[in-house]
């Protein structure tokens, strides 16, 4: 039964709602807003909303300075590449995992997430010296496979939920028909899955995209991504606001775009399987 | 060739044997119907011959070459799922040609079974279309055009009819039939609708907790049921079960008469009162009950029969045609 809704009640409700999406989405609006001002006008008091000069500088200055687009290639290879290679491990799993489980199965899948409950500190140090001498610091390669690691468990949970959408009849006939396990995987059971698989990824770049713990700790100059380059602003000669919004503003403009382009399929993929 | 054999066949999942010990033979071209009720294995059988799951001991073996151990893919049987099971994916036509594409088979080849496939199963015009955008009948169309073109040794169907409608059932049922009779090829049909059974299958194989409790023509099993569960279960409405004085009159345990050999009398030997009374035109169905015999005696009298909730009537039996069992239910000869 739909339940009756008065004009006041709604007023409030948005009332709520609106106030509580502007205070979530202020410091973002902040930031870009300091990115166009001056370093002066950018610590002014009382706060300049609109009425200061609109400048371009900053952005220049932090592209000149710190050369954002190595940055932003070095982002888009880690987090793209991690995510693919998380994926083309977790099919198979998440596959053995929701088709023949085992007595273990449940067990496997709980001990996997666990891992994400492992604070990363307590491994640092002998995956600091594992990098070392495999010559594996600082590189973009370096980095892959890290997050890979990292992110796993969640690929392989989100994949396991929706392959246990699929029924297992439709793999049953596949089988029928003659499909080998790689055939099975390829063309039925993944193209059934794409919305799933297409959210997993989306999420998964997005992760990987904001990890900043391991990108700054196992990068120096060479892999450095985004989360190297904003937080290279924050310098020992003191904080320059308006330069340290425009870095962080480019570096989260990309991801947030993405964001607001895929929101859509990240919702339902999100959501996937919650109502039948 | 269809020819499939088990011997010992047995099945358990960790420690419940669900299939004891089974022998069966299945002829070339034979439609061989497994019909039991829910959980009695029936399913379960057809998934071992199939390859789907393994067999815990014993030998599956398929036109003289032993299958047990071989894939599904590598048994040359076919396959209909309740659910249909199509590619939602895909189109009607990838579909069907989807276990060709896994066989290799060349590109003209598979547009000439698929055009003989759609033009026998009426489905030319949805060619194009995805699962979806089909009826339920027209899916199981498409699924049972995917297993006609791969040419198997044998089809399997798994209670292929029971997410249609009565009506859309009656007509796909026929089609099956005219599609064995056609392709002369052997057809292995679980269903738990013995109607279905007593009117597709040139072989039943009845079962009960995953033994088999008889195999036979559906009329040898409407006939001569070997005992008092096929008796119960074969046949619609069901056989009325008499114990007690009466079964000892017939020098028996348990007396079996089907309701359309009691017959409506001005005298009988029997006589009860009648409860509901459903007039279908061509036959009249008495539930008649204070028989003193069982609980509600099915009475079946041809035409329409004016006889009214509470009228008191007297019932006559064709005692030739009636059946006998002894104290462990099986059948007196």
């Amino acid at each position: 039964m739909a339940r009756a809704v008065t004009p006041r009640r709604k007023a409030i409700n948005s009332a709520v709602a609106w106030t509580l999406a502007i205070l979530i989405f202020f410091p973002i609006f902040w930031t870009v807003l300091t990115s166009f001002k001056t370093e002066a006008q950018a610590i002014a008091d009382p706060p300049l909303f609109f009425n200061f000069d609109w400048t371009l500088e900053n952005y220049v200055t932090v592209q000149e300075r710190s050369n954002y687009f190595r940055h932003f290639w070095n982002s888009v290879v880690i987090s793209v590449g991690s995510t693919l290679l998380g994926v083309i491990i977790a099919v198979p799993a998440a596959w053995a995992m929701a088709f023949v489980p085992g007595k273990q199965t449940k067990n496997v899948l709980m001990w996997m997430l666990s891992t994400k409950m492992l604070p990363p500190v307590g491994v640092l140090v002998p995956i600091y010296l594992i990098f070392r001498n495999v010559g594996l610091l600082d590189t973009r390669t370096g980095l892959v496979i890290v997050l890979t690691l990292i992110n796993l468990p969640i690929i392989v949970w989100m994949l396991y939920t929706y392959f246990r959408e699929i029924p297992g009849e439709i793999l049953e006939a596949a089988r029928m028909d003659g499909a080998t396990l790689r055939s099975e995987i390829l063309y039925v059971l993944t193209p059934m899955a794409v919305p799933g698989i297409a959210s997993t990824v989306l999420l998964n770049i997005i992760l990987a995209w904001n990890e900043a713990f391991w990108t700054l700790n196992l990068t120096a100059a060479n892999a450095a991504p985004l989360t190297a380059f904003i937080a290279s602003y924050s310098s020992p000669e003191g904080l320059f606001y308006a330069k340290l919004s425009a870095a962080s503003t480019m570096a989260i403009a990309p991801i947030l775009i993405m964001g607001w382009f895929s929101q859509k399929q990240l919702v339902r993929g999100l959501t996937f399987g919650a109502v039948k | 060739m269809g020819q499939i054999t088990l011997n010992k066949v047995t099945k358990s999942f960790g420690e419940v044997q669900v299939i004891p010990p089974l022998d069966l033979d299945i002829n070339d071209g034979e439609f061989v119907v497994f019909v039991g009720p829910s959980g009695c294995g029936k399913s379960t059988l057809l998934r071992l011959i199939a390859g789907l799951e393994d067999v815990t001991s014993g030998d599956i073996v398929i036109d003289g070459t032993p299958a047990t151990d071989l894939p599904p893919a590598k048994r040359r049987l076919a396959m209909v799922f309740q659910s249909y099971a199509l590619y939602p994916h895909m189109s009607v036509r990838k579909n069907i040609a989807f276990p060709m594409k896994m066989a290799g088979v060349s590109q003209e080849e598979q547009q000439r079974r698929i055009d003989g496939a759609a033009k026998a199963l009426n489905l030319t015009d949805y060619l194009d279309r995805r699962p979806g955008q089909l009826s339920g009948g027209q899916r199981q169309r498409v699924a049972i055009g995917r297993a006609i073109v791969r040419e198997p040794a044998a089809f399997l169907f798994d209670e292929p009819l029971s997410n249609l409608d009565a009506a859309l059932r009656v007509g796909m049922r026929l089609e099956i039939s005219e599609l064995h009779k056609r392709l002369e090829t052997t057809m292995i049909y679980v269903t738990h609708d013995q109607v279905e059974a007593m009117t597709m299958a040139d072989k039943i194989v009845v079962l009960r907790a995953g033994h088999i409790e008889q195999v036979g023509s559906p009329l040898e099993l409407y006939r001569t049921p070997r005992n008092l569960f096929v008796a119960g279960f074969i046949g619609s409405p069901k056989m009325n079960l008499i114990e007690g004085a009466e079964a000892g009159k017939h020098g028996a345990n348990t007396i079996g008469v089907r309701p359309e050999h009691v017959r409506v009398t001005e005298t009988g030997p029997w006589s009860g009162v009648v409860g509901v009374s459903e007039h279908l035109g061509s036959d009249t169905f008495l539930h008649v009950h204070d028989t003193g015999l069982c609980d509600v005696m099915t009475v079946r009298a041809g035409g329409e029969l004016n006889v009214h909730h509470g009228d008191r009537i007297s019932l006559t039996p064709d005692t030739d045609k009636m059946h006998r069992f002894d104290a462990e239910g099986l059948r007196i000869a």
